[in-house]
């Protein structure tokens, strides 16, 4: 409420004085944050056309619903968590083994069993499975803090690799799983690359609001609590332990819904996409975004797909380097950030 | 007595940060306890929040060993504010207040709840939709203690209320410590290391030396004896007279 109305009032001011507009602007990084970031991608998009722009903008969608569900864990409630990807692995191998309907005759040794369910009937159970594991990891996790919390959910992150890789008669390891099925209501399928995006931002506007609701209630003023000062916010009354339980799950929630919606969008999976490495990745894009803040996860999934998908036009650098440059920038992007911004492009908090 | 710890005795791995303490607080009383750095002081109050090891001895709460908790401790009645303030710097004022007691269903319990602190501290009341953060740390402190009122206490447990703060808010901290007492009855048990301040607001005082009440008893008699003088000059170590030059 408090943006709208500050929006608003900026607007009415501008329009009083045109020139006040330069002076507000000068010194806010915000302001310079997300207009360079939606002006970068707004000018790619429209350059490479619509294809590319329907590409980006489901693999921004895809991202941006991984980064806001792990910034309610780590921005609003202060459990720097390492080990989402495992959950968005688990939602996309929930989806591809649950709905794809290749037959894998000719490689007997890799078959797994197909069941061949319709997209809406896998998706609640990609999203529940997630949240089942959650909160067994949960309880688990429940009695650690800070450092120590960065290593076991980094334990997990491990632990949920290797099964994708190894559980050989379930996910197929290294060979994958292919044609997960694509979305459909009735006759209507979600074949096109585009009524695939509408899905996609549709469910990203779901995830949004729900944590919008979450953070600007009651129960997320607890949690912003809780990363400031957990023993202050217990002698209140509050059996904190529930509440970092409640968010974790709800997240990793999220967190499987993005995979599902991952499989079923690329249409094959492997355990390549479930590495650490994007883990940490992740957990960038929320610095990088900005630690509490839904938008800021919104604008550092934007700015972290634009520098993916971007960098592939660069017409000096050799194709093969590309990813190795792509996340080299990311990792001075970071330090950088760190050094003059640590509260990320559009956070108010430090880590 | 409305509070009482029974031979508490609290371990910390190796240490022994209390041995066999008792102590407590009557209704409508403030007890101090007091001690130099080390002697187990906030432990005292840790142990009755249930946020230290205990490994022998009990809590009394109102005649009945107080087996609560952490999180349902402020639901019987007994409030803690800990020491260095911990207000929520990313708050208000209002907000911080409602915190202290947004487990309270009440609306209206809650807002004649806000108007005591608020009335009780008219610098809470004039800043109120300020951010904690923009606050000095004395008024912290108020918040820190209004905060603890929210919750409806009938007995306020203070963690070195005064702790870092310029002599002058000092006096005004305890000064408003003894108004909570007699405008609203509230039972407190203040853990301190600002001796002379505390003694003139007390009904009862404890010294604590390495873990063990050493003297307990009267403002007075305690001045009367030289119990303060041994147990802080005693201490005094090199380390210490660095800090004093």
């Amino acid at each position: 409420m408090s943006i709208a109305t500050g929006a608003i009032r900026g607007l009415q001011e501008v329009a009083r004085d045109p020139g006040s507009w330069w002076r507000r602007s000068k010194g806010s990084v915000e302001l310079w944050a997300n207009l360079i970031v939606l002006g970068w991608a707004l000018v790619f998009m429209l350059w490479r056309g619509g294809g590319f722009a329907i590409t980006v903008g489901s693999v921004f969608a895809i991202w941006a619903v991984l980064a806001v569900s792990l910034n309610l864990v780590v921005g609003y409630t202060g459990l720097l968590s390492v080990g989402h990807i495992g959950f968005f692995g688990i939602g996309a191998y929930a989806m591809a083994v649950l709905t794809s309907s290749a037959s894998y005759e000719q490689l007997r040794t890799e078959a797994i069993p197909t069941f061949g369910w319709p997209f809406f009937a896998a998706l609640p159970i990609s999203v529940v499975l997630a949240g089942l594991v959650a909160l067994v990891v949960g309880v688990a996790f429940n009695r650690f803090r800070d450092d120590i919390y960065v290593l076991v959910s980094f334990g997990f992150a491990v632990i949920a690799f290797t099964t994708f890789l190894s559980w050989r008669n379930l996910t197929r390891g290294a060979f994958g799983i292919h044609q997960v099925a694509r979305p459909a209501i009735g006759p209507l399928v979600f074949d096109g690359e585009l009524e695939f995006l509408a899905l996609l931002l549709v469910f990203l506007g779901l995830v949004v609001l729900i944590s919008w609701l979450i953070v600007t209630s009651s129960f997320g003023r607890v949690l912003t609590a809780i990363r400031e000062d957990e023993e202050a916010i217990e002698v209140f009354g509050y059996r904190t332990t529930h509440y970092k339980l409640a968010i974790w799950v709800i997240s990793a929630m999220m967190a499987g819904l993005a995979g599902a919606l991952l499989a079923s969008w690329s249409t094959f999976i492997d355990p390549n996409s479930f590495v650490l490495l994007e883990s940490v990745l992740l957990v960038s894009i929320v610095i990088l975004g900005g630690l509490a803040s839904i938008w800021g996860s919104l604008l550092g999934a934007l700015a972290f797909v634009m520098l993916e998908e971007g960098m592939r036009f660069v017409p000096f650098l050799p194709s093969e380097f590309i990813g190795q440059i792509r996340q080299m920038i990311l990792g001075i992007l970071l330090v950088l950030l760190m050094l003059f911004r640590p509260q990320g492009l559009v956070g108010r908090f430090k880590l | 007595m409305l509070l009482e710890l029974v031979d508490i005795s609290v371990r910390y791995g190796q240490v022994r940060a209390l041995t066999k303490v008792s102590l407590g607080v009557s209704k409508g009383e403030i007890a101090a306890v007091m001690g130099p750095n080390g002697a187990g002081k906030s432990t005292v109050l840790k142990a009755v929040m249930g946020l230290a090891p205990v490994v022998d001895g009990h809590v009394n709460w109102r005649q009945n060993p107080l087996t609560a908790p952490t999180h349902e401790i402020v639901r019987e009645g007994i409030a803690f504010v800990p020491q260095g303030r911990r207000v929520f710097t990313h708050l208000t004022i209002e907000e911080n207040l409602e915190m202290g007691c947004l487990y309270l269903n009440d609306a209206a319990e809650k807002q004649r709840r806000l108007d005591t602190v608020l009335e009780l501290f008219p610098v809470l009341h004039e800043k109120r939709r300020d951010l904690a953060s923009q606050m000095s740390g004395g008024q912290q402190q108020m918040l820190a203690l209004g905060r603890g009122l929210m919750a409806g206490p009938e007995v306020l447990l203070l963690d070195e209320p005064t702790l870092g703060l310029a002599p002058i808010v000092v006096k005004e901290v305890f000064q408003k410590v003894a108004e909570i007492s007699e405008k609203l009855n509230t039972t407190i048990m203040v853990v301190e290391h600002n001796i002379k301040g505390v003694l003139d607001i007390v009904d009862r005082a404890y010294v604590l030396d390495m873990g063990r009440v050493v003297h307990d008893g009267t403002p007075e008699s305690i001045q009367e004896t030289d119990t303060l003088t041994r147990v802080f000059l005693g201490k005094l170590d090199a380390g210490e007279s660095t800090e004093e030059a």
